[in-house]
């Protein structure tokens, strides 16, 4: 018997055309592509542009300040309901018990869902640094800009991580409401929406439990803003996450591998 | 006609034995596919056709028996580029095409057959740019069946390749699944229409609540299965009615009797004989079901119903 596996040419193939079909597909679903791209900037407009302006914060503007946090809001939201929602659904129809034995690899649907995950994510945090730096008149050095968005953008793999651990325990049905329910309360007690500084004390002493509030606290550093923790605790809290998620994660799948096929 | 090859088939079941808490999917069932050959699991649902899908993909283990595919255990990569699988599943994505889902499929094999071929094969001729949300519900089965054979695998798994599809649709699947083994593949089909398995089989296997109740070819399985159920009102008793000999099984629905029987006519006769007043007397062509329930053993079963 021979041995049947890839070519590394192959492989490559196999894993761009699973990226490309992802993208593909979510990309032709408006109703998904429409509010994950522009809710963050919308929001910049509104409380960023309209109403924050020059006000000071933490050492910046409310409209420096909101271009870190809706980055990381617009993150978070892209991550957690291309895994969450996505994989609970793909899973609950049957198509990943299809994908699962025809023979590819886990790790395609994974990494072509993270690709999709990260350039939704580049999109969202690209319209808020223009429109930062237009409307909004914020000024940054260019490699506050850079450093930032590679922040907001690495920040992708533990909501991820999370998304895919909901979408592995979650049905099809109740994911969407599961990930709203982890994600926007997250979202405002970690600073996101209204600067760390100006939350009532009581959701201050929470923001610290909260995974987004250390990925904002670390984009917010990058423009010399944030609250002054240490970068080493929060990337600490942000490899626990992704740890803690993926564990589940990988409970969730073998746990469903010896369920009843029907 | 069994082009069957048992020395060395594709993929076999062996004594196997399958629990799921209390129930027991399989029990000691045995089956194997050959190159080239259709086997058909037939059964109703909840026969554990499904349960020896899953295990042949290695998806599940079995507590008792042995699995084989291609002579080792199922469930790795490498054998599954060996195969190829069209399973029952509610939802496929919906907004890429035709051609875009045959591609990524293909490129999980070594060897696929080119894009051309598998619409072509699958008779999606024209249908390449249409997304899959805005096909038929025929035209979504054969692109499911698309993805089990891009890949050229020797041995195809099709579970219930044509439910919910009308006549028209049934047939060009069939057709397709005929050329695949003419191609020298193998093609394990389980379905719960007789008529399906009839049409393409060399080999049925029938499953009634986990067990194998008759193997054989699609003209001795239908030899087997040619029951009609005669209805009546009568005054005899159940024993007395068990005990004639083409009695397979009697149901009892307050005092009117159920009786299946290979031989309607002499069933008459005897009734008629021994029961003057014999009423509302039916004959009717036995459901599958009730056929393989007579497949079950020769003790005629006496069911009775709370009316």
């Amino acid at each position: 018997m021979t041995t049947q596996t890839l070519s590394a040419r192959q492989s490559l193939h196999l894993y761009w055309l699973e990226a490309r079909f992802e993208l593909v597909k979510t990309w032709r679903m408006p109703a998904y592509v429409l509010p994950t791209l522009f809710f963050p900037s919308f929001f910049y407009l509104l409380f960023g542009v309209a109403f924050g302006g020059s006000a000071a914060v933490a050492n910046t503007t409310i409209a420096g300040y909101l271009i870190a946090t809706y980055g990381v809001f617009g993150v978070i939201g892209a991550s957690m309901f291309a895994f969450g929602v996505g994989v609970a659904v793909e899973r609950g129809q049957g198509w990943l018990r299809l994908k699962r034995a025809a023979p590819m690899p886990p790790t395609a649907y994974l990494l072509a869902k993270v690709f999709t995950s990260i350039l939704f994510s580049t999109i969202v945090i690209g319209m808020l640094c223009l429109m930062g730096a237009t409307l909004a008149g914020v000024r940054l050095q260019p490699t506050q800009w850079l450093i930032m968005a590679a922040i907001q953008i690495a920040g992708a793999v533990p909501f991820c991580a999370a998304g895919l651990a909901v979408g592995l325990w979650a049905g099809p049905n109740s994911a969407p409401g599961i990930v709203n329910l982890i994600y926007l309360p997250m979202a405002f007690a970690s600073g996101l929406w209204i600067p760390f500084e100006m939350l009532p004390p009581v959701l201050r002493s929470v923001s610290p439990f909260l995974p987004p509030f250390h990925l904002a606290q670390l984009a917010l550093a990058a423009i010399g803003s944030g609250a002054g923790g240490s970068p080493v605790v929060h990337v600490a809290v942000l490899v626990l996450t992704t740890a803690i998620c993926l564990g589940l994660a990988v409970f969730a799948y073998r746990r469903d591998r010896g369920r009843t096929w029907g | 006609m069994a082009r069957s090859n048992n020395h060395n088939p594709l993929a076999a079941l062996v004594g196997v034995s399958k629990r799921y808490g209390d129930v027991l999917a399989l029990d000691d069932v045995s089956l194997s596919i050959g190159a080239g050959e259709i086997v058909a699991v037939l059964g109703p649902n909840g026969a554990g056709k499904t349960t020896v899908v899953s295990l042949l993909l290695g998806l599940l283990t079995p507590q008792a028996g042995e699995v084989r595919l291609f002579g080792a255990p199922p469930g790795s990569r490498s054998l599954q580029q060996r195969t190829g699988v069209m399973l029952q599943i509610s939802g496929v994505p919906q907004t890429l095409t035709v051609a875009e889902h045959i591609m990524l499929f293909s490129s999980y094999y070594q060897r696929p057959r080119p894009l051309t071929e598998s619409i072509r094969a699958a008779g999606l001729q024209g249908l390449e740019t249409r997304r899959y949300g805005n096909l038929s519900g025929g035209q979504q089965q054969r692109v499911l069946f698309a993805l089990a054979l891009c890949g050229d695998p020797e041995l195809l798994f099709l579970d219930e390749p044509t439910a919910g599809l009308d006549v028209a649709a049934k047939r060009g699947l069939w057709a397709e699944i005929s050329a695949l083994a003419r191609r020298g593949r193998g093609v394990l089909l389980s379905s719960h229409y007789l008529e399906e398995a009839d049409a393409l089989a060399d080999r049925i296997v029938v499953l009634h609540r986990g067990r194998v109740v008759a193997e054989g070819t699609p003209a001795e399985i239908k030899a087997r299965t040619l029951g009609r159920t005669v209805r009546c009102t009568t005054t005899l008793e159940d024993g007395e009615l068990a005990e004639m000999d083409c009695v397979e099984r009697l149901t009892r629905h307050g005092s009117s009797v159920e009786l299946l029987t290979r031989d309607a006519d002499l069933l008459v006769r005897s009734l008629l004989a021994r029961d003057p007043s014999l009423r509302d007397l039916e004959v009717a062509g036995a459901a599958l079901e009730d056929a393989f329930l007579a497949l079950t053993g020769p003790e005629p079963e006496i069911d009775r119903e709370v009316a």
